[in-house]
């Protein structure tokens, strides 16, 4: 934190961060700041010793002021909750499932669908822990009496090339990713008929996909894409990419227009800094705000970021929120840490001390807005984050270490020997798409023949369109030559 | 004549993972001249109950930052963190908040 006393150091703190003071061994309990009775169970805040009671109604109170304050979910809209199984996305789950059974004038006015997605096999879990994740979090969905879907992550390399395409913005009629949004809807439906899929509750709008474990061949599919990655800290971009496209397909399949994640502000500052120092300087208010309109038609919202992640751990003890926790992704020995857990421990390490740390961070989070959206067209997209491509011109310059690329990918991948058809098979080709944290990331994923086929036919795609834009604009006016194309 | 105490020590939020998956430890604590005060406690658990990688769960005499302790259901904050000392039935909370939700 900032050392510089006197007045404003520049970063609009006060002069010196508090540190934090301990509490002598032998006070009497504290009573509650708010109500003044209640005997005080936690301290939140910058030393606010608040009852149970008061807690409660601070937390409660706070879900429905974001909700309010910031009015972007409308009255009977579909909302795709996304669940991890963890502390502050079960949270929000029941703040919503709460707000929805309010009394008429305060209530919650949307309709909730429910997204678990199993990560058993790349977070290191055997078949049987992947199960019991499995069923222990199908319980606590259905209890909710929403409808609800099961992913496994290994669906997401059955994925449209679509979802790495804007939906069109907007009410109104869906423009040509109607008809792959169908045609997925229609394979998923499918999917889940080949399955058994007993466990169907009346007056769902859905059969629940089964909890079955996907195919074998598709696990090591799966594992084979990540045990390729170079490094932990791809691992785990390359694990939300992921898992963010096949939350998005499913609510573009099942007409949701918005997603709701449950990042707190701990984790919400943690992203901050982890995604500065991943290069993403440029797109930190789409990653950390409170909306995230990057897919055009599907919404992202973050209601929980305003939760510090004590607070969550609090309220989930006293009302007895279920969980299901998942293990962490698995470092390979010796492997450095990702940066992802670097922050964390940084962060968290500073809060000990300064506990205004999360939220100055937080707060400086807030000054972000996105930039206005400019990039509509997909050319100017990044292939992967799908955020505007922030590479332009003689930058490209100070970028040059980063497009040196090893040779094209060798001949195991089929015929692709003729000159026009290599080009598109080979990682250089990629870098244009991508943007500039994206391309650092893609340099340490594996060989092009471990990535998702939605990656790699999105890309041939976007490359040929260029290669024939490009080839469009070298065609001379007049002919000066016969059989000159 | 000394009295030996019986606790109940939790952990949760992944924290488990560290105690070979088990959340719930029912203890008795044995005799000792030095109090039975959080900081010895960590020591005990340190010595006694984790199973792997006690980097991750402590930090120096502390418990690592992340990691949340509740003593009979309350923040430890309020009760005088690493100087509280144990009584008979006291039961504590060990709750992680690191990586994920």
């Amino acid at each position: 934190m900032c050392e510089a006393a006197g007045d404003d150091g520049g970063c609009g703190a006060d002069t010196a961060p508090a540190r934090r003071r301990r509490a002598p061994a032998h006070s009497h309990p504290r009573p509650c700041v708010k109500c003044g009775q209640g005997s005080a169970a936690l301290v939140i805040r910058l030393g606010d010793a608040f009852c149970r009671g008061c807690f409660r109604e601070y937390f409660v109170h706070k879900f429905r002021a974001m909700l309010g304050k910031n009015r972007v979910i409308f009255p009977g809209e579909k909302v795709l909750l996304a669940l991890s199984g963890g502390p502050a996305s079960s949270a929000m789950l029941r703040q919503v499932q709460e707000g929805l059974s309010r009394e008429t004038a305060k209530r919650l006015r949307f309709v909730p669908g429910l997204i678990y997605v199993d990560e058993g096999a790349v977070r290191g879990q055997s078949a049987a822990q992947r199960e019991q994740s499995l069923a222990r979090m199908e319980t606590l969905l259905q209890a909710t009496g929403f409808p609800y879907h099961l992913a496994h992550l290994e669906q997401a390399l059955e994925l449209p090339a679509s979802i790495l395409r804007p939906g069109p913005g907007g009410s109104g009629e869906p423009g040509p990713s109607y008809k792959e949004a169908v045609e997925g809807f229609i394979q998923q439906q499918r999917q889940e008929r080949d399955r058994d899929s007993g466990t169907s509750l009346p007056g769902q709008d859905m059969p629940p996909a089964a909890p079955r474990l996907p195919a074998a061949a598709r696990t090591q599919e799966l594992l084979r894409l990540f045990e390729a990655v170079e490094t932990s800290t791809a691992r785990e971009e390359l694990l939300q990419m992921l898992r963010t496209h096949l939350i998005l397909q499913t609510a573009r399949t099942r007409g949701y227009a918005k997603v709701m994640t449950g990042e707190s502000c701990t984790r919400v500052a943690i992203k901050l800094l982890t995604n500065l120092a991943l290069g993403r300087g440029a797109f930190l208010a789409v990653d950390t705000g409170f909306v995230d309109n990057r897919h055009g038609d599907v919404m992202v919202v973050r209601p929980m970021r305003e939760y510090m992640a004590k607070e969550i751990a609090f309220y989930n003890h006293f009302f007895d929120i279920p969980t299901v926790i998942a293990p962490p992704l698995p470092t390979k020995r010796r492997e450095k840490p990702s940066i992802h857990r670097l922050m964390e421990r940084f962060l968290l390490g500073l809060q000990e001390d300064f506990p205004s740390t999360i939220s100055t961070v937080y707060r400086t989070g807030e000054k972000l807005s996105p930039a206005p959206a400019k990039a509509s067209s997909e050319s100017q997209r990044c292939l992967l984050c799908l955020c505007a491509l922030d590479i332009a011109g003689e930058e490209e310059l100070a970028l040059e270490p980063t497009l040196i690329m090893e040779e094209p990918e060798p001949a195991g991948d089929g015929c692709c020997q003729d000159a026009p058809a290599a080009g598109a098979e080979s990682r250089a080709a990629f870098i244009p798409l991508l943007c500039y944290s994206c391309r650092l990331t893609f340099k340490e994923l594996g060989p092009l023949a471990t990535l998702p086929p939605y990656v790699r036919a999105e890309a041939q795609r976007r490359i040929r369109r260029a290669e024939m834009n490009q080839q469009s604009q070298e065609v001379p006016l007049e002919d000066e030559e016969p059989g000159k194309s | 004549s000394k009295i030996s105490v019986v606790h109940c020590f939790y952990f949760r939020g992944g924290a488990e993972l560290l105690f070979d998956g088990v959340k719930k430890h029912q203890v008795t604590l044995p005799c000792q001249p030095e109090p039975w005060d959080i900081r010895n406690l960590l020591k005990w658990i340190k010595q006694n109950l984790l199973k792997e990688r006690p980097e991750l769960f402590m930090q120096g005499e502390s418990v690592r930052p992340g990691i949340l302790v509740l003593i009979n259901d309350a923040d430890w904050e309020l009760m005088g963190e690493l100087d509280y000392k144990l009584q008979d039935q006291d039961n504590v909370h060990f709750i992680s908040t690191l990586h994920g939700g």
